[in-house]
Protein backbone atom coordinates (compact mmCIF):
# COMPACT_ATOMS: atom_id res chain seq x y z
CA UNK A 1 0.00 0.00 0.00
CA UNK A 2 1.27 3.39 -0.97
CA UNK A 3 1.27 5.82 1.63
CA UNK A 4 0.09 9.23 -0.10
CA UNK A 5 2.13 12.18 0.90
CA UNK A 6 0.32 14.40 3.66
CA UNK A 7 2.98 17.85 2.40
CA UNK A 8 0.29 19.12 -0.02
CA UNK A 9 -2.13 20.86 1.53
CA UNK A 10 -6.15 21.38 0.10
CA UNK A 11 -6.73 24.30 -0.50
CA UNK A 12 -9.39 24.93 2.33
CA UNK A 13 -7.59 23.79 5.31
CA UNK A 14 -4.53 25.18 7.43
CA UNK A 15 -3.52 28.43 6.28
CA UNK A 16 -6.75 28.24 3.65
CA UNK A 17 -8.58 28.47 6.53
CA UNK A 18 -7.51 31.39 7.86
CA UNK A 19 -7.70 33.03 4.49
CA UNK A 20 -11.58 32.02 4.52
CA UNK A 21 -12.38 33.45 7.81
CA UNK A 22 -10.44 36.57 6.50
CA UNK A 23 -12.48 36.66 3.74
CA UNK A 24 -15.56 35.77 5.52
CA UNK A 25 -15.06 38.94 7.30
CA UNK A 26 -14.74 40.91 4.59
CA UNK A 27 -17.81 39.70 3.08
CA UNK A 28 -19.76 41.01 6.23
CA UNK A 29 -18.42 44.25 6.22
CA UNK A 30 -18.48 44.77 2.67
CA UNK A 31 -22.14 43.49 2.13
CA UNK A 32 -23.26 45.51 5.16
CA UNK A 33 -21.61 48.67 4.13
CA UNK A 34 -22.97 48.03 1.20
CA UNK A 35 -27.01 46.92 2.09
CA UNK A 36 -26.86 50.46 4.04
CA UNK A 37 -25.44 52.45 1.64
CA UNK A 38 -27.85 51.73 -1.26
CA UNK A 39 -30.84 51.64 1.27
CA UNK A 40 -30.64 54.66 2.93
CA UNK A 41 -28.43 56.97 0.34
CA UNK A 42 -28.19 55.38 -2.68
CA UNK A 43 -28.49 58.50 -4.89
CA UNK A 44 -25.75 60.50 -3.06
CA UNK A 45 -23.00 58.46 -4.58
CA UNK A 46 -24.84 55.26 -7.09
CA UNK A 47 -20.89 54.52 -7.98
CA UNK A 48 -19.57 54.19 -5.33
CA UNK A 49 -21.96 51.79 -3.94
CA UNK A 50 -22.70 49.85 -6.60
CA UNK A 51 -18.93 49.26 -6.46
CA UNK A 52 -19.43 48.19 -2.71
CA UNK A 53 -22.28 45.87 -3.64
CA UNK A 54 -19.23 44.27 -6.14
CA UNK A 55 -16.80 44.07 -3.94
CA UNK A 56 -18.91 42.34 -1.03
CA UNK A 57 -20.17 40.12 -3.71
CA UNK A 58 -16.53 39.45 -4.76
CA UNK A 59 -15.61 38.44 -0.89
CA UNK A 60 -18.72 35.79 -0.96
CA UNK A 61 -18.05 34.18 -3.90
CA UNK A 62 -14.10 34.11 -3.15
CA UNK A 63 -14.76 32.56 0.42
CA UNK A 64 -17.38 30.08 -1.14
CA UNK A 65 -14.98 29.20 -3.57
CA UNK A 66 -11.68 28.66 -1.45
CA UNK A 67 -14.58 26.93 0.91
CA UNK A 68 -15.37 24.44 -1.92
CA UNK A 69 -11.68 23.71 -3.17
CA UNK A 70 -12.77 21.70 -6.03
CA UNK A 71 -11.69 22.07 -9.43
CA UNK A 72 -14.24 24.89 -10.28
CA UNK A 73 -13.89 26.54 -6.58
CA UNK A 74 -10.50 26.88 -7.29
CA UNK A 75 -10.85 28.82 -10.98
CA UNK A 76 -13.64 30.56 -8.98
CA UNK A 77 -11.43 31.90 -5.97
CA UNK A 78 -8.70 32.42 -8.43
CA UNK A 79 -10.78 34.77 -10.39
CA UNK A 80 -12.34 36.25 -7.69
CA UNK A 81 -8.64 37.11 -6.20
CA UNK A 82 -7.59 38.25 -9.71
CA UNK A 83 -10.90 40.46 -10.03
CA UNK A 84 -10.30 41.96 -6.43
CA UNK A 85 -6.73 42.71 -6.87
CA UNK A 86 -7.60 44.80 -10.12
CA UNK A 87 -10.11 46.13 -8.56
CA UNK A 88 -8.49 47.73 -5.37
CA UNK A 89 -5.20 48.65 -7.41
CA UNK A 90 -7.63 50.36 -10.07
CA UNK A 91 -10.41 52.06 -7.39
CA UNK A 92 -7.27 53.25 -5.39
CA UNK A 93 -5.36 55.11 -8.24
CA UNK A 94 -8.81 56.24 -9.32
CA UNK A 95 -9.88 57.05 -5.88
CA UNK A 96 -6.75 59.18 -5.38
CA UNK A 97 -6.32 60.86 -8.65
CA UNK A 98 -9.88 61.82 -8.83
CA UNK A 99 -11.25 62.03 -5.41
CA UNK A 100 -14.93 63.70 -6.53
CA UNK A 101 -15.06 60.14 -8.96
CA UNK A 102 -16.01 58.19 -5.09
CA UNK A 103 -17.47 61.22 -2.72
CA UNK A 104 -18.18 57.93 -0.14
CA UNK A 105 -16.12 55.95 1.38
CA UNK A 106 -15.99 51.95 -0.77
CA UNK A 107 -14.18 49.33 0.70
CA UNK A 108 -11.54 49.54 -1.89
CA UNK A 109 -11.38 53.42 -1.83
CA UNK A 110 -7.39 54.43 -1.03
CA UNK A 111 -6.28 51.09 -1.44
CA UNK A 112 -8.41 50.23 1.41
CA UNK A 113 -6.67 52.19 3.82
CA UNK A 114 -9.87 52.33 6.22
CA UNK A 115 -10.08 48.39 6.30
CA UNK A 116 -5.53 49.12 7.38
CA UNK A 117 -4.87 48.08 3.93
CA UNK A 118 -5.87 44.34 4.02
CA UNK A 119 -8.24 44.43 1.18
CA UNK A 120 -4.80 45.19 -0.51
CA UNK A 121 -3.00 41.89 0.37
CA UNK A 122 -5.85 39.79 0.87
CA UNK A 123 -5.73 39.08 -3.04
CA UNK A 124 -2.00 38.40 -3.04
CA UNK A 125 -2.33 35.97 -0.30
CA UNK A 126 -5.11 34.26 -2.32
CA UNK A 127 -3.67 34.01 -5.01
CA UNK A 128 -0.05 32.98 -3.69
CA UNK A 129 -2.39 30.45 -1.44
CA UNK A 130 -4.09 28.99 -4.54
CA UNK A 131 -0.55 29.04 -6.39
CA UNK A 132 1.02 27.37 -3.59
CA UNK A 133 -1.85 24.20 -3.39
CA UNK A 134 -2.10 23.77 -7.18
CA UNK A 135 -2.27 20.32 -8.51
CA UNK A 136 1.19 19.64 -10.18
CA UNK A 137 3.82 19.03 -7.50
CA UNK A 138 6.62 21.66 -6.54
CA UNK B 1 -30.89 63.95 24.82
CA UNK B 2 -27.80 61.65 23.20
CA UNK B 3 -24.55 62.69 22.07
CA UNK B 4 -22.88 62.95 25.57
CA UNK B 5 -20.32 59.88 26.15
CA UNK B 6 -21.65 59.46 29.44
CA UNK B 7 -25.22 58.44 28.17
CA UNK B 8 -23.74 55.89 25.60
CA UNK B 9 -24.76 52.15 26.42
CA UNK B 10 -22.27 50.81 24.50
CA UNK B 11 -19.22 53.26 25.77
CA UNK B 12 -19.11 52.00 29.64
CA UNK B 13 -16.83 49.25 31.34
CA UNK B 14 -18.67 46.75 29.93
CA UNK B 15 -17.46 47.80 26.39
CA UNK B 16 -13.78 48.11 27.75
CA UNK B 17 -13.60 44.86 29.64
CA UNK B 18 -14.82 43.30 26.20
CA UNK B 19 -12.00 45.31 24.35
CA UNK B 20 -9.53 44.03 26.49
CA UNK B 21 -10.46 40.59 26.66
CA UNK B 22 -10.69 40.39 23.18
CA UNK B 23 -7.55 41.61 22.96
CA UNK B 24 -5.75 39.04 25.58
CA UNK B 25 -7.85 36.53 23.83
CA UNK B 26 -5.82 37.40 20.76
CA UNK B 27 -2.37 37.58 22.15
CA UNK B 28 -2.96 34.27 23.75
CA UNK B 29 -4.14 33.02 20.19
CA UNK B 30 -1.06 34.45 18.66
CA UNK B 31 0.99 33.15 20.80
CA UNK B 32 -0.41 29.34 20.42
CA UNK B 33 -0.46 30.22 16.81
CA UNK B 34 3.50 31.27 16.82
CA UNK B 35 4.29 27.77 19.03
CA UNK B 36 2.36 25.63 16.22
CA UNK B 37 -0.29 24.84 18.88
CA UNK B 38 -3.88 23.70 18.19
CA UNK B 39 -6.44 26.48 19.78
CA UNK B 40 -6.38 25.38 23.42
CA UNK B 41 -9.26 25.57 26.09
CA UNK B 42 -7.80 28.51 27.20
CA UNK B 43 -9.16 30.32 23.49
CA UNK B 44 -12.56 28.46 23.88
CA UNK B 45 -13.37 29.43 27.11
CA UNK B 46 -12.20 33.36 26.09
CA UNK B 47 -14.61 33.23 23.19
CA UNK B 48 -17.36 32.13 25.63
CA UNK B 49 -16.29 34.72 28.18
CA UNK B 50 -16.74 37.49 25.15
CA UNK B 51 -19.58 36.49 23.82
CA UNK B 52 -21.30 36.58 27.27
CA UNK B 53 -19.75 40.25 27.78
CA UNK B 54 -20.70 41.40 24.18
CA UNK B 55 -24.23 39.52 24.27
CA UNK B 56 -24.74 41.63 27.92
CA UNK B 57 -23.37 44.87 25.97
CA UNK B 58 -26.46 44.38 23.25
CA UNK B 59 -29.03 44.03 26.34
CA UNK B 60 -27.90 47.49 27.54
CA UNK B 61 -28.61 48.76 24.20
CA UNK B 62 -31.76 47.60 23.77
CA UNK B 63 -32.23 48.69 26.92
CA UNK B 64 -31.51 51.98 26.58
CA UNK B 65 -32.88 51.82 23.48
CA UNK B 66 -36.32 50.43 25.24
CA UNK B 67 -35.96 53.85 27.38
CA UNK B 68 -35.95 56.39 24.53
CA UNK B 69 -32.83 56.69 23.77
CA UNK B 70 -31.48 56.29 19.96
CA UNK B 71 -28.01 55.78 18.07
CA UNK B 72 -26.80 58.41 15.67
CA UNK B 73 -26.88 56.14 13.00
CA UNK B 74 -29.39 53.69 13.68
CA UNK B 75 -29.25 51.22 10.16
CA UNK B 76 -25.14 51.33 11.13
CA UNK B 77 -25.01 50.34 14.63
CA UNK B 78 -27.69 47.33 14.66
CA UNK B 79 -25.07 46.48 11.63
CA UNK B 80 -21.97 45.99 13.60
CA UNK B 81 -24.51 44.88 17.20
CA UNK B 82 -25.25 42.12 14.93
CA UNK B 83 -21.81 41.72 13.15
CA UNK B 84 -20.70 42.07 16.53
CA UNK B 85 -22.42 39.04 18.66
CA UNK B 86 -21.60 36.36 15.77
CA UNK B 87 -18.13 37.14 15.35
CA UNK B 88 -17.14 34.82 18.53
CA UNK B 89 -19.10 32.23 17.35
CA UNK B 90 -17.36 32.10 13.70
CA UNK B 91 -14.40 31.65 15.50
CA UNK B 92 -15.35 29.08 17.63
CA UNK B 93 -16.61 27.30 14.88
CA UNK B 94 -13.80 27.92 12.49
CA UNK B 95 -11.39 26.76 15.06
CA UNK B 96 -13.32 23.77 15.73
CA UNK B 97 -12.63 22.80 11.71
CA UNK B 98 -8.78 23.37 12.29
CA UNK B 99 -7.14 21.69 15.21
CA UNK B 100 -3.89 22.92 13.83
CA UNK B 101 -1.79 26.21 14.82
CA UNK B 102 -3.95 27.98 11.68
CA UNK B 103 -6.83 27.47 14.34
CA UNK B 104 -5.06 29.32 16.74
CA UNK B 105 -4.51 32.68 14.05
CA UNK B 106 -8.26 32.25 13.26
CA UNK B 107 -9.44 33.07 16.40
CA UNK B 108 -6.44 35.93 17.31
CA UNK B 109 -7.75 37.63 13.59
CA UNK B 110 -11.19 37.04 15.05
CA UNK B 111 -10.29 38.85 18.45
CA UNK B 112 -7.99 41.40 16.69
CA UNK B 113 -11.18 42.30 14.29
CA UNK B 114 -13.82 42.71 17.71
CA UNK B 115 -12.26 45.48 19.36
CA UNK B 116 -12.74 47.72 15.97
CA UNK B 117 -16.29 46.73 15.69
CA UNK B 118 -17.09 47.51 19.14
CA UNK B 119 -15.05 50.84 19.02
CA UNK B 120 -17.33 51.47 15.37
CA UNK B 121 -20.40 50.40 17.58
CA UNK B 122 -19.53 53.49 19.93
CA UNK B 123 -18.92 55.73 17.22
CA UNK B 124 -21.76 54.94 15.41
CA UNK B 125 -24.31 55.96 18.73
CA UNK B 126 -22.66 59.07 18.82
CA UNK B 127 -24.21 61.65 16.73
CA UNK B 128 -21.68 62.26 14.02
CA UNK B 129 -20.07 65.56 13.49
CA UNK B 130 -21.88 66.51 17.21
Amino acid sequence: MVETRPARRATNTGPGRLLIAVYLLFAIAATSRAGLQIATRFDEAPVAYLLSALAALIYIVAAVGLARAGHTGRRVALACCSLELVGVVAVGVLSLADRELFPDETVWSQFGSGYGYIPLVLPVLGLFWLWRTRRDPA
Amino acid sequence: MTGAAANSPVDGILATVSIVLSLLVAVWALVAAVRHRPPDRVQFVGLAVLEVALLALTVLALVAIGGGDRPGEPGAFFGYLVTLVCLPPLAWVLARMEPTRWGSAIVCAVCLVAPVVVVRLQQTWEVLGG
